[in-house]
């Protein structure tokens, strides 16, 4: 017996609508597994995963808090992987951000909201962004891999906000690594008292329709994709390569860089270590689910909060350890990858 | 600080060196000789984690160290298998479906710790495997005690070493491995199977990757932490890159590697002007100036990253 892949005909374009939709519910039958494995009752399991993140006001609005970094990441690869810009980078450049925006926010106090937010945002947007910039230019001037440096630079990142919360950041009578809290002025604003609805919910559907836009209208948004389709073609088509690949990690590590400073600005008022249960890569699974469309992005993006605050209430409710949610992002991402595979391939078993 | 290089001192940190490079090495080594066959294997990170969990809980249950070894080994196979079926099998992007292994194994290791032993207050301890002292090699002043008071791991890893490379460069199998890793389509033409080969050294790397995790949970600690690997599966992957996908370079960049946080270790209590997070940094600095340095003529293996699919031989 004997595997063969072999191209079918190209299918419909609502089957790419679908494709996520299938995914999700694959995740779900073959999470049933280890859930079962728990020894709970998948049934109320799910129900309980659900209605954790669903089933109040309360609990939806923490899944939107959850959701919004996760939206900025998966948009930063999306964005980066459409041009084939391999950045695994998104940690380290949310990192970026929120170290920059911080700042900003520790030492901005004298300006009024209205003004400090926006100097926050645009911070942390270029922190994030430039730190892309370096795998980037490594990779058009001196053909290096780009996902390796990417990677590792994530960790120089990790160290340096270490390094800076161990030296000038950290508060001075704070015994271990932590920041002094930001300005008032420079936290979010919250659109419901007392709830963690926050700014940054909006700024991430904003920032849906913006990469949509930059993609589908506009001249940059269409080299990214000749880059990313045919870098050689785009190249003797005129484009240049070079500067569209760099600006893309701009955008890309931007991205990342606004989902730092939310969660400096929305989240935890101060920097601290570990403030990021890796959003960044995360993001990359997002990104892959979501077909690297912005808004299957964002649907991804709820998917995974709605797991994150789910797994929380279903580990309480029926004894499932949360850890699922890992398991369930990673049988996610592999599922969507074969899913897409079959829809370009048809799988030939043949026996002899 | 007056006590910085006296001999003890400095049996202690070439001891600590090679004890925090012995992980790396495990992993390194699985992680070459995977991308020697022309797979690149991102699910490194994860498969030490399943290594390090599985190793843990089978000696916590049955009291045998070598069982632990074995089993985390034998997981790290199983990972190994899923990464050859999604990539050599099905062509699947190498990069998306390692990071996904990572993250699929890091999750599930996670769980099923937490399934096997719930969440006591006092994490449950084994007793570590203590270290082999060799006679009369171990009493040589200042470096007997350290390279020759050390895990029986330790020094399987340093022999490894010269093993992978003889057998890289000096068996027939190991012209073999290259072959499919630099020239797939010649291979195929002279008889060899291609995916077979792939799929075997990925599971052998997968094997090599797990035993490094259970070094970490079975002899430098004694239990199961949640950062217990702490990125060392990356730090491995970029020594291979650092060592130019060659077995003996890249001992030398893990060496440096455990120098480095065998002195973080001894300078984290001294007041030291630099913090130690930059001693931490240069790993990933020094391999990312490697890769400037040797990307023009990196011995990358030519088919790293391309699934080999026969139909396509046109």
């Amino acid at each position: 017996m004997r595997m063969r892949l072999e191209r079918r005909e190209p299918l419909p374009s609502w089957v790419l609508v679908l494709l996520p939709v299938a995914a999700i519910l694959a995740t779900l039958v073959l999470s049933a597994i280890p859930v079962a494995l728990a020894g709970a009752n998948v049934f109320e399991a799910y129900v309980a995963l659900f209605q954790g993140a669903l089933g109040s006001r309360f609990n939806l609005i923490e899944t939107l808090v959850k959701t919004s970094p996760l939206v900025f990441t998966g948009l930063a690869v999306a964005f980066a992987f459409r041009a084939k810009f391999w950045n695994i980078g998104a940690e380290g450049q949310l990192i970026a951000g929120a170290i920059a925006g911080g700042v900003v926010g520790i030492y901005g106090g004298a300006l009024p909201s209205f003004l400090l937010i926006p100097l926050m945002l645009l911070v942390g947007f270029l922190a994030g962004g430039l730190y892309a910039c370096i795998p980037a230019l490594l990779r058009t001037h001196l053909q290096v891999d780009d996902v390796v440096s990417s990677l590792l630079l994530n960790f120089v990142m990790i160290y340096l906000l270490s390094a800076l919360l161990f030296g000038p950041l950290q508060r001075p009578d704070a015994g271990w690594p932590v920041s002094a809290e930001i300005a008032e002025a420079a936290r979010y604003p919250v659109f419901i008292e007392r709830t963690r609805l926050h700014l940054g919910i909006p700024l991430a559907l904003g920032a849906v329709l913006v990469v949509w836009f930059l993609n589908q209208k506009t001249k940059f948004g269409y080299q990214a994709r000749a880059v990313g389709s045919n870098l050689q073609a785009a190249h003797f088509a005129g484009i240049p390569t070079n500067r569209v690949i760099v600006l893309t990690a701009l955008v890309s590590g931007g991205l990342a860089g606004i989902a730092g400073v939310g969660e400096v600005a929305a989240v935890q008022y101060k920097l601290l270590t570990g403030f990021s249960p890796d959003y960044g890569y995360t993001g990359i699974v997002i990104a892959m689910l979501g077909n690297l469309h912005p808004v299957g992005v964002a649907l991804s993006a709820l998917f995974f909060g709605i797991i994150n605050v789910g797994s929380q209430t279903m580990s309480r409710m029926v004894d499932v350890p949360s850890y699922i949610s890992g398991v369930m992002e990673g049988t996610a991402l592999l599922v969507m990858m074969v899913f897409l595979l079959l829809k370009d391939f048809r799988l030939r078993i043949e026996r002899r | 600080m007056d006590d910085f290089f006296t001999s003890a001192f400095l049996t202690g940190l070439i001891a600590a060196t090679l004890r925090m490079a012995t992980p790396i090495i495990f992993a390194m080594l699985g992680e070459l000789i995977s991308e020697r066959a022309g797979v690149l294997n991102l699910g490194i990170e994860g498969t030490m984690v399943m290594g390090a969990m599985v190793g843990f809980l089978t000696t916590l249950t049955t009291g045998s160290l070598l069982l632990g070894v074995a089993a985390g080994a034998g997981a790290g196979m199983l990972l190994s298998l899923l990464m050859a079926v999604l990539t050599v099998y099905l062509g699947l992007n190498q990069h998306v479906s390692g990071l996904g292994i990572t993250l699929f194994a890091t999750g599930l290791a996670m769980f099923l710790y937490r399934l096997a032993v719930g969440s006591p207050i006092v994490p449950p301890t084994i007793d570590p495997f203590t270290r082999i002292e060799i006679p009369v090699l171990s009493s040589i002043p200042l470096i007997g005690p350290a390279l020759f008071r050390q895990y029986g791991l330790t020094y399987l890893a340093f022999l490894l070493v010269p093993l992978v490379a003889f057998f890289l460069y000096r068996t027939r199998a190991g012209l073999v491995v290259r072959t499919v890793g630099e020239n797939p389509l010649a291979a195929d033409t002279v008889g060899v199977d291609v995916r077979l080969t792939r799929t075997l050294c990925l599971m052998a790397g997968g094997a090599l990757m797990g035993i490094g995790g259970a070094f970490l949970t079975l002899a430098h600690q004694n239990m199961f932490l949640i950062d217990v690997v702490g990125g060392r599966g990356w730090v491995a992957l970029a020594m291979v890159i650092f060592g130019n996908w060659h077995p003996v370079k890249a001992m030398i960049g893990a060496l440096l590697f455990g120098l480095l946080d065998g002195l973080q270790l001894r300078l984290q209590g001294s007041d030291l002007a630099i913090p130690f997070d930059f001693f931490l940094m240069v790993p990933y600095l020094m391999t990312i100036i490697a890769l400037v340095l040797v990307s023009r003529r990196a011995q990358v293996p030519a088919a790293l990253l391309k699934p080999y699919r026969r139909e396509d031989r046109g």
